[in-house]
This record gives C-alpha cells, sequence and structure tokens, in this order.
C-alpha cells in the first residue's frame, strides 16, 4: 500500500528546550513546523532555571555579565558559533514565549539560592523563584517538610549564612498537613495545594492551605520571606503562592530543586503551549531512528513497534540532547550519535574519556557535534554533513554546560539560531 | 569508614566486583522474563512518578518506579519478598512507559508483577478476585446482554440490582452502565454483505478515485465496546476506509486483552490473544494492515502483545496494527481530503477533546486535534495532558471510584472551561468517565471523518 509521508517545512527532532525554542522560532517566522520527540525531555531533571553563564570554562566567576564573557570563550563553543546579538535575540524570543520568568530587566546574572544552599548565577528564574534572590535584603525563612527529604531546610540555611548572603537565614523543618506519606511524589504535594484539598488536622477536616499556613505562621518571628521547596501547585502555582502570601502576610518563593522538578515542568508546560499558539503541530511517543538522503536529508523515519512512518520536510533541526537525553550514545568502542551518524569527535581509547577525579575537567562533558557558522554539524574533515540539517541543545560539543552554567542558554540560543535559519532556507 | 578518612585510591579502570564476578549468570535458573536489562537501565530519575496519575492524588501508592525496577529487584536479592498489594492500585495507564528517558519497560514489568501476585497471592475465592474477572471479562457479559439489549439495559440500571452489586461484589452504583446496542456492529457488518460487500463497494470508490488497481485491503479489529456499545462508530470506521477505497474483513475475534492486563487476569488475557494473534496474522500475512479504533486495543496488538507472550506471528502483527486515523494520515492525503470538506448538522459543533493514556505511547495525543484544525465547520479543543481517571474497569470498583472521581477533576474543569458542550475521545472507557464528569455527548473522531469526507 502506498505511503504518503507526514510533510512540513522544517521538521524539529526532539522536545526539549533547544527544540522546543527552535520550532517556536520557525513558526513564528511563518513555517509550517512539526516538531518530533521520543520520551519526556530532560527537563524534568533539570531545575527551571534558565542560566546564560555563570563561569568561565577555566572556573572564573560567578561572572556578573554573562553578554560580556561570551567573547572570550573558545572558537569552538556554540555562543561564539552563533554570536553574542543571536543570544540576545533568542532571550528576547524565550521571553516573549513564557511571561511567567522574571529577569528579562537586566543583562546581569542574578543570584538564586538552590536546594543545597549554594547561590546560583542564573539569567531568567520563574516568578516562583524571585522573592527568594539573594541580593534582596530581607531575612528569610526557609521551610522545610519531614517527608520531603530532598530539601533539608536547616542545612540548607547554614549553608546560605555560610556563603555571606547579606540578610539573616533560617531553616525549619515541619509536618506537612495531612500526614503525607515519607515517599509522596512532588505532584501528591502540588496537586493537593492546586486543588486546596482538604487534610485531617487534629482529627479534623482543615484545608491544606490554611493548616500549612498556620504551622509556618507559629514558627516564623518575623521574616519577611518564606522559602518551599518546589512544589506550590502544578496547574496554577501563582495562585498557590497568593493564597499562603496572604495567609502569612509575607512574601513566598521556591527553591529550585532537583530531579524530579516541577519547576522543570511547568517550563516545558509553558514552551509547548507557545509553541501550540505560534501554530506548531507535534507528536511525542516515537523515536526517529533512520533518515534518506545523501548530501541533504530526505526524509525521517519514525519507529513505531517495528512500523517505519515516513515524515518529510525541507528543513531539519536536530535536537535530541546530550550524552543524558540520548541524543549522543557511547558504547565501549566509539561516541556516536545515533540517528545521522554524524561525526562526534573522541578520543580512540575510551580511558581518554575522563579523567579518575570526579570533579576533574572530563572530555565527555564537551562530547557532541562541531557544526559550521550556520549550525549545519561538520564530518571529521570539516565538511557539512547534510546541507539541510541544523543541530541545537546538548547534541552540540565544544561546551561544559555543567561546569559553565550554560545549559540552557545554549540551548536556547542554538535553538533560536537553528529554528530561525531552517525557516530563512525553508522560504 | 568515617567522613573524615580518605578513600582508597579509587582506580576506574579496575573491576571493583573482583575476578569471580559473571554479569551473565547472576540469575541462571530463572525461566521468568529477563527483565534485568528494564532494571538496569533505570537510574532513578523519578520522571515517571510524576507521571503517574495515581500517585498525584494517593500518597500510599509508591508510583511506578517502586513497582517496577525496585520491586523487581528486591524480588531477586530476597526469596521470601512477595509482590506488594498496592500493584492492584495501578490502574495500567501506562504513562509511565512514555515517561521514562531510559527506555526501562514499566508497564511490562507492573504486568507481570500483578499477575504474579494475582495469581500467586490472591486468593481465587475470594469476593474481589471473582468482582475482577467478572469486569475484566467484559466481552463475556456483553455477549450475553446483547442477547436481550432491552432487558439487560433495563435491569443493569435498576437501583436494586446496583444496591446488591455494590454490596456483595463492589461495582459502584455511582456510574450508569453503558447501554447495549439493539443491533451489534457484526450483525450490522453481516446485513451489509460482509467482506463481499465492502470489496465491491471499495472497488466502486477506487473506480472513483482513479486507482482501480491499487491492492487496499484493512482487517478491523472492533473490540467489544464497538461491537456491543457503540456500533456507530466500527460502521464510521468502515464506510470511511471504503470511502478511501480499502476493502474492509472483519475477522473472528476476542477482547483485546486491556482489562484483562489490568486485573492480572494474564491467562485469560493469553486465551484471548492466541484466537486474535492467529486469525489476523493470517490475515497480516495475505497483505492486510490490522486496524482499530480504540486506542487500548492497538495499544495491546501493538506493545503488550509482544511484552508478554510468545505467539506464532505476534511481532509481525505487532508492526502491522494501526490506529484507524493514524493508519490513514499514513497512507492517504487525509488532510487534504479535511481541508477541502466541511461539516454540517449535529456535529458541527465545538469539541472538548481528551486523548486517552493509552493514544499518548502511541504518538497520538494531539492527532485528532491537528487533523480537524484544518476542518470548516468545527472547533476541537485539546482540555489537557490529564488523565481522566478511570482506566476500564479500575472506576468501576467501588474502592477506587473516588480516586478516579479525584484524577479525573483535571479534566472535567478544563472540559467545562472549553468551549464547546460535546466531548470527543477514541477511548470507550474515558467517553464514560467524560459523560459520568459533566453530562456531554462524547463523540469518536472517525464519527466527525464519516461526516466530513463520506458522501
Amino acid at each position: 500500500m502506498a505511503t504518503v509521508a507526514i510533510e512540513s517545512d522544517v521538521l524539529v527532532v526532539g522536545g526539549g528546550l533547544a527544540g522546543l525554542t527552535s520550532a517556536i522560532a520557525a513558526a513564528r517566522a511563518g513555517c509550517d513546523v512539526r516538531l518530533v520527540s521520543y520520551k519526556q525531555s530532560t527537563l524534568r531533571n533539570a531545575s527551571g532555571l534558565v542560566d546564560l553563564l555563570g563561569y568561565t570554562p577555566d572556573g572564573d566567576g560567578p561572572l556578573t555579565d554573562p553578554y560580556a564573557a561570551i567573547p572570550q570563550l573558545p572558537d569552538a563553543h556554540p555562543y561564539r558559533t552563533v554570536g553574542v546579538e543571536a543570544v540576545r535575540r533568542a532571550m528576547e524570543l524565550f521571553d516573549d514565549s513564557v511571561p511567567e520568568y522574571r529577569g528579562d530587566h537586566t543583562e546581569v546574572n542574578a543570584l538564586l539560592p538552590t536546594h543545597g544552599g549554594t547561590v546560583k548565577p542564573t539569567a531568567r528564574y520563574p516568578a516562583g523563584a524571585s522573592a527568594g534572590l539573594a541580593s534582596d535584603g530581607r531575612d528569610v525563612l526557609l521551610v522545610g517538610f519531614a517527608s520531603l527529604v530532598d530539601f533539608d531546610a536547616p542545612q540548607a540555611a547554614a549553608h546560605l549564612r555560610a556563603t555571606g548572603v547579606p540578610f539573616d537565614v533560617r531553616g525549619v523543618t515541619l509536618e506537612f498537613p495531612g500526614d503525607l506519606n515519607a515517599d509522596a511524589k512532588v505532584t501528591r504535594y502540588a496537586k493537593l495545594l492546586d486543588a486546596d484539598g482538604e487534610v485531617t488536622v487534629d482529627g479534623h477536616q482543615r484545608s491544606v492551605r490554611d493548616a500549612l499556613a498556620e504551622r509556618v505562621d507559629a514558627e516564623r518571628s518575623g521574616e519577611a520571606r518564606v522559602g518551599f521547596p518546589a512544589v506550590l501547585g502544578d496547574s496554577d502555582p501563582a495562585a498557590v503562592r497568593a493564597a499562603l502570601r496572604g495567609r502569612l502576610d509575607a512574601d513566598v518563593f521556591e527553591v529550585p530543586m532537583g530531579p524530579p522538578s516541577l519547576p522543570g515542568l511547568r517550563l516545558e508546560d509553558a514552551l509547548f503551549a507557545a509553541l501550540d499558539d505560534a501554530g506548531g503541530r507535534y507528536e511525542t511517543g516515537n523515536p526517529v531512528v533512520d533518515y534518506d538522503g545523501t548530501d541533504r536529508v530526505e526524509t525521517v523515519y519514525v519507529e513505531k513497534n517495528g512500523a517505519r512512518i515516513p515524515q518529510r520536510a525541507d528543513q531539519y533541526v536536530l535536537a535530541t540532547g546530550g550524552l543524558v537525553g540520548k541524543g549522543v550514545e557511547s558504547d565501549r568502542e566509539r561516541v556516536y550519535e545515533p540517528i545521522f551518524d554524524c561525526h562526534v569527535d573522541h578520543a580512540t581509547d575510551r580511558y581518554d574519556w575522563f579523567e579518575s577525579d570526579a570533579f576533574g575537567d572530563h572530555a565527555f562533558a564537551r562530547f557532541g557535534l562541531a557544526t559550521d557558522d550556520d549550525l549545519r554539524p561538520t564530518d571529521s574533515d570539516g565538511a557539512v554533513e547534510f546541507e539541510n540539517l541544523r543541530a541545537a541543545g546538548s547534541v552540540l560539543g565544544g561546551y561544559d554546560f555543567a561546569a559553565e552554567k550554560s545549559g540552557s542558554g545554549v540551548s536556547v540560543a542554538t535553538g533560536y539560531t537553528a529554528g530561525q535559519r531552517a525557516a530563512e532556507e525553508a522560504r | 569508614m568515617s567522613d573524615a578518612e580518605s578513600p582508597p585510591e579509587f582506580d576506574p579502570t579496575e573491576s571493583n566486583t573482583g575476578e569471580a564476578f559473571e554479569p551473565v549468570d547472576v540469575f541462571p535458573d530463572s525461566d521468568d522474563f529477563d527483565l534485568r536489562p528494564g532494571s538496569d537501565s533505570c537510574y532513578k530519575c523519578s520522571t515517571c512518578d510524576t507521571n503517574c496519575p495515581v500517585a498525584a492524588v494517593d500518597d500510599d501508592f509508591p508510583g511506578p518506579k517502586f513497582q517496577g525496577p525496585e520491586q523487581w529487584r528486591l524480588k531477586q536479592t530476597d526469596d521470601d519478598h512477595t509482590v506488594d498489594d498496592s500493584v492492584m492500585d495501578c490502574s495500567n495507564c501506562m504513562r509511565c512507559d512514555n515517561a521514562c528517558p531510559s527506555g526501562v519497560p514499566l508497564s511490562q514489568m507492573h504486568n507481570t508483577a500483578r499477575g504474579e501476585y494475582v495469581s500467586e497471592q490472591m486468593s481465587a475465592l475470594s469476593v474481589e478476585y471473582w468482582r475482577n474477572r467478572i469486569l475484566a471479562n467484559y466481552r463475556t457479559s456483553a455477549w450475553l446482554a446483547s442477547k436481550l439489549p432491552r432487558v439487560a439495559n433495563a435491569a443493569m440500571n435498576f437501583g436494586p440490582a446496583r444496591w446488591l452489586l455494590e454490596k456483595t461484589m463492589g461495582i459502584t452504583s455511582e456510574r450508569e452502565f453503558p447501554a447495549f446496542a439493539t443491533e451489534t456492529f457484526r450483525e450490522w457488518w453481516e446485513r451489509q454483505g460482509g467482506a463481499a460487500g465492502s470489496k465491491r463497494r471499495a472497488a466502486e470508490q477506487r473506480e472513483r478515485r482513479g486507482e482501480a488497481d491499487a491492492e487496499k485491503k484493512v482487517a478491523y479489529f472492533h473490540g467489544c465496546y464497538a461491537n456491543y456499545n457503540t456500533p456507530e462508530v466500527g460502521k464510521a470506521m468502515v464506510r470511511v476506509f471504503e470511502q478511501f477505497g480499502y476493502e474492509v474483513v472483519v475477522p473472528e475475534q476476542g477482547c483485546s486483552g486491556t482489562p484483562m492486563f489490568a486485573n492480572g487476569m494474564l491467562e485469560d488475557a493469553r486465551r484471548h490473544a492466541e484466537v486474535n494473534v492467529s486469525s489476523m496474522s493470517d490475515l497480516v500475512e495475505q497483505g492486510y494492515d490490522a486496524i482499530a479504533s480504540c486506542t487500548s486495543c492497538s495499544m495491546a496488538l501493538r506493545q503488550e502483545y509482544p511484552e508478554l507472550f510468545d505467539i506464532e506471528g505476534i511481532d509481525e502483527l505487532s508492526s502491522h496494527t494501526f490506529e484507524a486515523v493514524e493508519y490513514l494520515r499514513i497512507h492517504e492525503d487525509l488532510r487534504g481530503e479535511i481541508m477541502d470538506a466541511d461539516v454540517d448538522g449535529d456535529l458541527a459543533a465545538e469539541f472538548a477533546y481528551h486523548a486517552p493514556c493509552h493514544a499518548r505511547n502511541q504518538g497520538l495525543d494531539r492527532q485528532a486535534v491537528e487533523l480537524f484544525g484544518d476542518l470548516d465547520g468545527v472547533t476541537v479543543e485539546d482540555v489537557g495532558d490529564s488523565c481522566s481517571g478511570i482506566s476500564g474497569t479500575y472506576g468501576w470498583k467501588s474502592e477506587k471510584y473516588e480516586k478516579s472521581m479525584a484524577i479525573g477533576d483535571e479534566m472535567f474543569d478544563h472540559m467545562e472551561d472549553a468551549e464547546g458542550e460535546t466531548g470527543m475521545t477514541e477511548c470507550p472507557t474515558c467517553a464514560m468517565q467524560m459523560e459520568h464528569g459533566t453530562g456531554y455527548d462524547i463523540r469518536h473522531p472517525l464519527e466527525l471523518i464519516e461526516a466530513a469526507v463520506v458522501e
């Protein structure tokens, strides 16, 4: 039976920060865009903060102005490929797509407390984290829940004090009203708070927001702001914060948490909604496994339980992630990009891929694709692999996002540029 | 060693498991599914847990990461470890499969654990066992009811009978039983002349379309619900496919097995799977593709069968099974036809569309919204990515009813916020829940395609 490929102008492979930004950029430029993504992206492991550049590759920092530092980065760094002006325009697109984020009033890095009690330089942060800024002089009470062991509030407060923050900070651990089990999921707290569900406290049915505010108030001694682990609602966190703020008469903020992260999940939802608004189409759940074409990518194939479904576009964007997102794979012999087998530069001996010091300067942290000035992946001789394929986000090599605190910024900047360029070519 | 002591020099090139370690021989005597690769792939990111609709409303439920890889590991290390009874609180929505960034076959792990729990730990004399078995074998009850549909419809929603079912069997009296059609889909199909009639009608359409020589033939897996309860969905499938020139055959078939997997009744499921694989795979060999209108049926044939059973022809059937609208999008210019069409009458409406969880794993959750966005005369609004909460037989159990409605709350709210007052979904039990929570009439995408493209 004949097969008709599902067609679009631009096809984006990958549904994380880079892929979504790329698809939004191309859709806003007037293209018919389709995004295909396999499993859920690593945004659910991310803090939800959008960092541009916190430290130089040599470890200097925290940096005050990330834009000023970009021209000094190594040539192979993705920021150098797209250029500092593209980074600015990409952040404008992000700000416009995700209005619930803050930090766009300045080019200077903000300093946000983390759940470990460190202070992190970042460019954009959810509105829900904004009352927690470390540059704010007001005193802080951090509240942890005994059943949510990922956030130890007294310890985080002690760490923050040790960093020399310009305010007094104290941490307390409370029982969450309703005595949730110790392995209750973050979504359980969030849904209960979203719905303002009833919980049993001392044998009485109470609103969970009322009961929580009451317990916090009993511990508070005049602090003007109260920080909670990032579980304050999933579908409407602003309403949860407003309710607690009203009851406590104090500013309320969320401290970004490790995986699984609700702020990361909310960012993912917001970006998919922005793509939908821009008229982009998307489908998730099945992997792209193969392609046709030699100098150009003609068709890619989505695998569904052994069936191969063709999808065809004029321009393609590869945004499948890095080693964690599985856009870059490795076995005992080699490091490779699994869909198009684009060249990934690496040492032949795998014992040269890493250092024995856990926090050493690992080569694997920079594994990924090299590209030309147009973000098109290049082979070992520096020649373009496919004339209509661009790469964006962690699938790119040449930078260590964990050390630099540049992961989200590189995804947004290269995603924007790849989407924009694909749209220009597709016309 | 205390934290203050330095660890011995770490040499990453040296094996730390000792010379005697031979990884392939860890469980040499096991003839169960080897789920170790899946378990080893779990790096405990807990993404699956954030997708679990049950864990979001019930913190007694330990979530998919525990039910899958963690429980599997516990069972390997401790002979006395039995399957935790919380596995029966999993609704088999399978959202965790779609979530895992590491390829852990979570639902396969849950299905095997639940099967083991039911066969080895649940008493076959208990009320729960028989209640679950009756619910899981819906096809048998539906078959019986279809003999006297009007009597069955009256009896099944007769107050005192429902009270008795609640008290003795634990089947909630909060829900209305679905109505049985006075003519089943298969009875209608026979009246249309069966396969011979379809062959003739399809040939006429191919002639009209200028593709007289094209070989277009599909085998319809209607499942239980389109046969006994909503034959209009099955009829729409036949009319739409014939319009595109496809000869339809309707082979002998049992239940897909979906409610049996969800209740841990793997032997019942295997019996039905053997019937289905046998009749469908013969047709696949002759060049037919298998088409389902229910996304849970297509899910079962595509994913659960090859994951759970080893039956001849099962992999071929899996790779040739498609959901009906998906198939047309792959093989026909459905978008083009929809763009040229418009709809009037009672289907010219605004729809609140809910994507079933089982449609998600097949990549179909945006299909209806995307397709009907190009259709004049209708609006289809996605009501979001929450689970409807009924999960087949789950929401019919008295002890699960409240939980089922708490999960569904988000969907009910979004349906009420949407412009339309007609619902749309591919899944019959999601439709039941949507109607139960909002009172809306619920339609299937195939009915709308029929209204748009069939003359």
